[in-house]
């Protein structure tokens, strides 16, 4: 598949000109096509917030639902149809704030879904309030003393909870990251790519050039199967690691934890209900016998 | 109140939790099932673990019976506190069967007659104390005229994973209970009630597990919920018999996440659904909005007990009609449906499914603590010769999931299925699915979602029961889980100018509700909570406001006893 076969053509996208969406957008277009999927395989399950309009501007399934759930419905749509490549998409205040819970469970239930978060540290769609990435410190209209709270560290605690596949990619960079997000999405398991992202309207701090300077791409030093090394780099804050922190390929995803596709790899809505076996389980209900 | 004959023996086991009274139910209903007595049981207990005081309420007929009664012919107390717990139920009727030894001289002066029978000691002389709770089942068997053979039965398939020693000690601990209540005479025996050839071709299912197989019938393969009493039971049922059937059975973080995965899945082509209670169902609001928006189907089994909040969280009420009804934000069809007996849980539920999947639109089953833990004999359930039609087509390369159509509803296409996209927005959206902001789609989408399913699914509601005498003038109004306890009461009123009229759909209301209620000169509303629920729904729908209402919210459900009295006063 081309990248063509992903683009929506002429539409109107509601994002600022220059939102680091454009770039992650992109790189997801590219990696899909990349991995020659078709778009009637591919669903893209998103919550709300700037970010979460993607899927809307990416020509495959949508499933864009509520703020903080898209984690959910990506692990039921798997479990559903396991033929299907699902994408859960969206930004740091839904996957980590709103979500946290979500997020925090679906490491753990692990299905084979993969979870892109735009992070730009900020609430865009409603201007400008802290995101649980927010650097201490940070002035915004409702935090006007600057931010108190402890910034949620989405790697550290995926890698804490681990995840079998963790990483980190920088939405200038077009490249890494859609080999980044290659990688994830071939990964068999919960996959999750944190994307820095600038916001040009509301985050004047962590800009592009303030990601170009503060962050780096681990080198071949770094061994991604080693789970403490990964955790150590995800502690790191200034320089920030760019790339793939932790991998574990031994997890049993989701869906093949039901045993409803061991024998029968038909997704569930080419099911019928057992009417036979019914009967005699309503049989087993006579204790007369 | 009539004769002990035609309405059985009452049976009451008291315990603490985790005591065993669970086993000297099972069996005690295994061997009068398979004697042929006609057998009903019910619980109220406490929300804990151990210790407390828990009953469980047993009936034993000649014909069927399906509703509490608060008449106790024989208590049998495990531990102490029975007398306390019960004190309102015990009369000169009641035979009391305990240990003197575990209970002391509580039921001195009490109005019962005591028999003091030692099923410690005769169980230590069978070899285990530990058989002391299957001396009791042998006692109580000799005392309802249940034969010693059909005990026997049906401890040996109780114990049947056991070895044979302890088979052997459990079969001689029944006889020797037997043969003590036997030797007993005069005032210290119960009177008898006779068999009937039906029951042997019965089932005996609680509600919890009617529900469950509802769902299977109905084609159920995915359930996300979170456990919360009394909802469990069909999230567990669904778990035992999951793989068997192609379940995927899920529990969820939270029921937040349970209602959104259930909406994925239907999404992606399965058939879902959600158990839980109030509080549960109050997190899950924000997913029934979504629903809504989406046009998905969903099922929701909400078992209702009493709130706000925590409330009485193993006690049974009738008071989350209205939170169904307005849950979520925005404006949503739904349809509620309120089982009265076994088996409407068991259709209710199946036709749950078909109502969810053809409207695309959420269902309610709204059910209770004391319908979902309560089992008797009935027919069984008809499973369907034919699979549940799907509603679900293969999408062309142009396919717009919201297309508008005549009656609303646009057909439902799946991911991977097809040449098109499948495309669902939260936001209001166009056609296609995708984000808008133009009024006019969002006037056409309000009308397509909403008003113009609306008469579709007012005619397939389901026609409320009308219980009674032709040429009736008074009639009794009721709802869900109260049907079976409401129909004894009439039945032993026998009453020529009185009906019931029941309703097992709860919203939106048949046209019949109206008709009925129009022509009676005299209605009556029974409902399980404190305002009168279904009492407004009619109001509003109809016009019609009932003034006389009979209603309870003390965590119980209500007995026969009750409703009689209450009935009486009204209709005088």
């Amino acid at each position: 598949m081309s990248v063509e076969a992903f683009d929506m053509g002429k539409i109107d996208i509601a994002w600022c000109p220059g939102c680091g969406n454009f770039q992650i957008r992109k790189a997801v277009m590219a990696a899909l096509a990349d991995l020659a999927l078709d778009p009637r395989q591919v669903v893209l399950v998103s919550g709300i917030g700037q970010a979460a309009k993607i899927p809307h501007y990416i020509r495959t399934h949508v499933f864009n639902g509520l703020h903080g759930r898209a984690l959910s419905p990506a692990t039921a749509i798997k479990a559903a149809n396991p033929n299907l490549t699902v994408i859960a998409i969206s930004g740091d205040g839904d996957m980590y704030g709103e979500g946290g819970n979500h997020f925090i469970h679906t490491i753990r239930r692990n299905p084979d879904i993969t979870n892109v978060v735009h992070n730009n540290m900020v609430y865009g769609l409603t201007k400008g309030q802290a995101s649980p990435t927010s650097p201490r410190g940070f002035k915004t209209p409702v935090q006007v003393a600057g931010v108190f709270l402890e910034p949620f560290n989405p790697l550290a605690v995926a890698i804490a909870l681990d995840a079998g596949f963790v990483a980190r990619a920088f939405s200038g960079d077009v490249d890494r990251t859609r080999e980044i997000l290659k990688q994830a999405i071939q990964h068999k398991g919960y996959a999750l790519v944190d994307v820095f992202q600038p916001c040009v309207s509301f985050n004047k701090t962590n800009t592009f050039q303030w990601f170009k300077d503060n962050a780096y791409y681990l080198d071949e030093s770094h061994d991604p199967t080693n789970r403490q090394a990964a955790f150590q780099k995800a502690t790191e804050a200034g320089p920030w690691p760019l790339g793939i922190f932790y991998v574990n390929t031994d997890k049993i995803p989701f869906e093949e934890t039901t045993g409803l596709y061991t024998q029968d790899s038909r997704p569930l809505y080419e099911r019928d209900p057992d009417l036979g076996r019914l009967a005699a389980l309503v049989d087993q209900f006579k204790m007369a016998t | 109140m009539k004769d002990t004959r035609s309405t059985g023996i009452s049976i009451v086991l008291a315990g603490q939790a985790g005591q065993g009274v669970q086993t000297v139910e099972t069996l005690l209903i295994k061997a009068a099932s398979s004697a042929g007595f006609h057998v009903f049981a019910t619980k109220e207990y406490m929300s804990r673990i151990r210790g407390g005081m828990n009953t469980t309420s047993i009936r034993i007929a000649d014909h069927a019976v399906a509703a509490p009664v608060d008449r106790i012919d024989l208590l049998v107390a495990l531990d102490k506190g029975a007398r306390q717990h019960l004190a309102l139920r015990l009369s000169d009727r009641t035979l009391a069967l305990a240990e003197a030894q575990v209970v002391g001289r509580e039921f001195d002066g009490s109005p019962c007659r005591f028999v003091d029978v030692p099923l410690t000691s005769i169980a230590t002389q069978i070899g285990n104390k530990l058989f002391s709770n299957i001396v009791a089942v042998g006692a109580i068997a000799g005392l309802a005229g249940i034969d010693l053979d059909d005990v026997h039965r049906a401890v040996t398939r109780q114990f049947s994973s056991k070895d044979a020693q302890i088979v052997q000690g459990n079969l001689k601990a029944a006889t020797a209970g037997y043969e003590f209540a036997k030797g007993l005479a005069g005032s210290h025996t119960l009177p008898r009630t006779g068999v009937d050839d039906q029951v042997k071709g019965h089932i005996v299912p609680s509600g919890g597990e009617a529900v469950g197989l509802g769902a299977l019938a109905g084609g159920c393969n995915f359930i996300s919920s979170y456990p919360m009493s009394p909802s469990t039971p069909v999230l567990t049922f669904l778990a035992k018999h999951g793989r068997d059937f192609g379940v995927i059975v899920e529990q969820a973080e939270d029921e937040i996440a349970a209602m959104n995965m259930a909406i994925g899945a239907w999404y992606a082509g399965a058939r879902a659904m959600v158990t839980t209670s109030g509080g549960g169902f109050a997190l899950m609001t924000e997913g029934l909005s979504l629903a809504g928006m989406l046009e998905s189907p969903m099922v929701i089994h909400l078992a209702q007990r009493p709130g706000p909040a925590t409330g009485l969280p193993t006690r049974t009420e009738q008071a989350d009609l209205e939170m169904a009804l307005y849950a979520g934000h925005g404006e949503l069809p739904r349809i509620i449906l309120a089982p009265g007996n076994l088996h409407q849980a068991f259709s209710c539920t199946q036709q749950a499914f078909a109502l969810a999947d053809r409207f695309q639109i959420p269902v309610f089953v709204l059910t209770d603590q004391y319908l979902i833990d309560t089992y008797y004999n009935v027919e069984p359930f008809e499973v369907p010769q034919v699979c549940p039609v799907r509603h679900v087509v293969k999408s062309a390369a142009d396919y717009r999931r919201y297309a508008l159509t005549e009656d609303g509803v646009s057909p439902r296409a799946v991911p991977g299925w097809g040449e098109g996209l499948v495309v669902l927005d939260s936001d209001e959206h166009d056609q296609a699915g995708h984000i808008t902001e133009d009024q006019d789609m969002r006037v056409q989408m309000v009308h397509k979602r909403l008003h113009k399913k609306l008469p579709a699914i007012q005619a397939a509601a389901l026609a409320p029961s009308l219980i009674g005498p032709k040429g009736h003038k008074n009639l009794i109004v009721c709802w869900g889980s109260t049907l079976e306890v409401v129909k004894e009461a009439m039945a032993s009123l026998d009453r020529k100018d009185t009906a019931v009229l029941h309703l097992h759909q709860a919203y939106p209301l048949h046209a019949d509700v109206a008709a009925y209620l129009g022509k009676a000169r005299r209605t009556i509303l029974i409902e399980g909570n404190a305002t009168g629920q279904l009492g407004k729904v009619i109001h509003l729908a109809t016009g019609i406001a009932i003034e006389r209402r009979v209603l309870r919210y003390n965590g119980l459900a209500f007995s026969v006893e009750d409703v009689v009295a209450q009935l009486r006063e009204h209709l005088a």
